[in-house]
């Protein structure tokens, strides 16, 4: 739990994909042996069309998902190997934001902050809800930092999309993240709050120095947040550089087509 | 109900094309079935053998009943209380234990908890003996055991009320989104804090909707359970009867009804008041 600072960490954050293979069904891999090294710094985004392994591709690195084969090094351990507590300890150091926001819709908007902490509160202090007051300390300052200060005690369910991202997002900064996973933020959300939702997201893991992975299928949103674009087609990378460098060309081997370019 | 729907003959040359309901197999395969259901009613009417001559005296007979349960003899109210208040203990108690037992198994018996096939399928078999066999069946057995009183009623209603609510309690956690409990694990909290902040936020309003109902159900079921020595208002029931003293026995009735209208209204307000 101790906080590094930021360049020291930077090596610390990186994570090392090699490999890496998932099969749902034997014999039909959705990611055909992936290697590639996120460096612990700024925004990352994997753009492709769906059902290519995007999220996939991301719920393997914190085991939402097994890989089949391949390995995952982050902090000096191979996460596609770990098991039990291990697991559970590396999983506290990897942030995620999903698409449905994935809150606990009947528990106050303060309290889905503080599950942000499970990983680190023994179970016994949260089921009497006696969070460390530091742990609530934080999660109202990220709070008034995601602009949800007066929203504390309402209900997750009493709050509208955008709102719930916010949440979302907070959450997975309480855990104090070495890296941010998000599988599709903005995907439910229309486009104004959608550049909101990445605006937050890049601020806040920016100011912390951690490096954020993001899913996304705007490739505009992509190119106006992500210092660099990893573009998936057919279960591998088909493109990999910085914003400036991808072409339409690019976007056709990767989508297919090009009417919807238009 | 299966008429066939042509539409009009379209332009020369194009099919035209029809639809119905069912197939010409499954309208013959319904009227059987109609035919089975009508043959099993006149079968079960022959069977339960009525006897014409109480047929015909059964309004007599009732109106005779009611006259002689009027007026209540109130110099029996005292035991009337005592068992009342035995009843509601008992259904109160067998309810928290039958929570306490059914937990557990509902946890054993939901798959996304348990990931075992054969302890899902114990589980099951637990709350379906507890559910097949009558709570009279369960007192009749403890009663047998402990001897008679409200120790065998309250262990009877628990056992009884466990199939029930294990029942309930899995499919409602099985039914539960499993978008909170990955962000949670993917948080790296352990399993117990998945279970009380991913799971239990979910189930709550199933939890208590369920404990109420079974709670009202209980109430109705220990009131017949003194019938069998359980202890209870039933005990009362039973003597009035065994004596033939209907003016006793209809104070006792009309206690039950009472209270069976009391307990639903009181579990439906609170059921509305409680379950966001």
């Amino acid at each position: 739990m101790n906080m590094q600072p930021d360049a020291a960490a930077a090596a610390d954050r990186s994570l090392v994909i090699r490999n890496l293979t998932k099969e749902y069904r034997a014999g039909q891999p959705v990611l055909k042996g992936i290697s590639v090294t996120i460096e612990g710094r700024g925004v990352t985004a994997i753009i492709g069309p769906s059902g290519t392994g995007k999220s996939t591709l991301i719920r393997c690195i914190n085991r939402l998902v097994d890989p089949t084969a391949g390995e995952i090094l982050f902090q000096g351990s191979d996460l596609a190997k770990l098991s039990g507590v291990e697991l559970r300890q590396a999983r506290r150091r990897i942030g995620m934001v999903f698409q449905e926001y994935n809150l606990v819709e009947r528990l106050s908007v303060i309290e889905n902050l503080l599950c942000g902490r499970l990983g680190y509160v023994p179970w016994w202090r949260t089921l009497t809800r006696r969070f460390p007051d530091e742990d609530v300390a934080h999660a109202f300052e990220l709070l008034d930092a995601v602009g949800l200060g007066d929203f504390a005690t309402r209900r997750a369910d009493a709050l509208s999309g955008g709102q719930r991202q916010r949440v979302g997002i907070a959450r997975a900064i309480m855990q104090n993240p070495d890296v941010i996973l998000a599988d599709e933020p903005t995907s439910s959300l229309d486009p104004k709050t959608s550049v909101e939702i990445m605006e937050i997201l890049d601020r806040l893991a920016g100011e912390r120095g951690i490096p954020v992975v993001v899913n996304i299928h705007n490739v505009d949103l992509a190119k106006r947040f992500a210092s660099r674009i990893i573009g998936m087609a057919r279960g591998t990378i088909a493109f990999d550089g910085p914003p400036d460098a991808l072409t339409e060309a690019h976007l056709i081997d990767i989508y297919g087509g090009e009417g919807w370019l238009e | 109900m299966s008429s066939p729907n042509s539409l009009p003959a379209g332009p020369a040359g194009k099919e035209v094309r029809r639809w119905t309901r069912f197939t010409p197999a499954e309208r013959v395969g319904r009227s059987l079935v109609y035919l089975a259901a009508v043959i099993a009613i006149i079968w079960s009417v022959k069977t339960i053998e009525v006897i014409p001559e109480f047929l015909y005296d059964a309004p007599a007979q009732t109106l005779d009943l009611f006259a002689r349960m009027w007026p209540f003899d109130w110099a029996f109210w005292p035991k009337v209380v005592d068992g009342l208040i035995e009843t509601l203990h008992t259904a109160t108690l067998g309810t928290i234990l039958s929570i306490i037992l059914a937990v557990p198994i509902a946890l054993l018996a939901a798959r996304n908890i348990t990931r075992s096939v054969a302890l899902n399928s114990i589980a099951h078999v637990l709350l379906v003996s507890s559910r097949s066999v009558n709570s009279l069946i369960w007192a009749l057995l403890f009663v047998a055991i402990f001897g008679p009183g409200a120790l065998a009623g309250t262990l009877a209603i628990a056992f009884r009320s466990i199939g029930f609510v294990g029942k309930l309690l899995a499919e409602a956690i099985e039914e539960a989104q499993k978008g909170p409990i990955e962000a949670l694990t993917a948080a790296g909290a352990p399993p117990f804090a998945i279970l009380t902040k991913g799971y239990w936020p979910q189930v709550e309003p199933s939890f208590w909707s369920v404990a109420l109902f079974r709670w009202d159900i209980n109430v109705r079921e220990s009131a017949v359970l003194g019938l069998v020595g359980a202890g209870g208002i039933g005990v009362a029931l039973d003597a009035a009867i065994n004596n033939l003293y209907w003016d006793q026995a209809g104070l006792v009735l009309a206690t039950i009804f009472a209270v069976i209208v009391a307990t639903e209204i009181v579990t439906s307000s609170i059921r509305s008041r409680i379950i966001q």
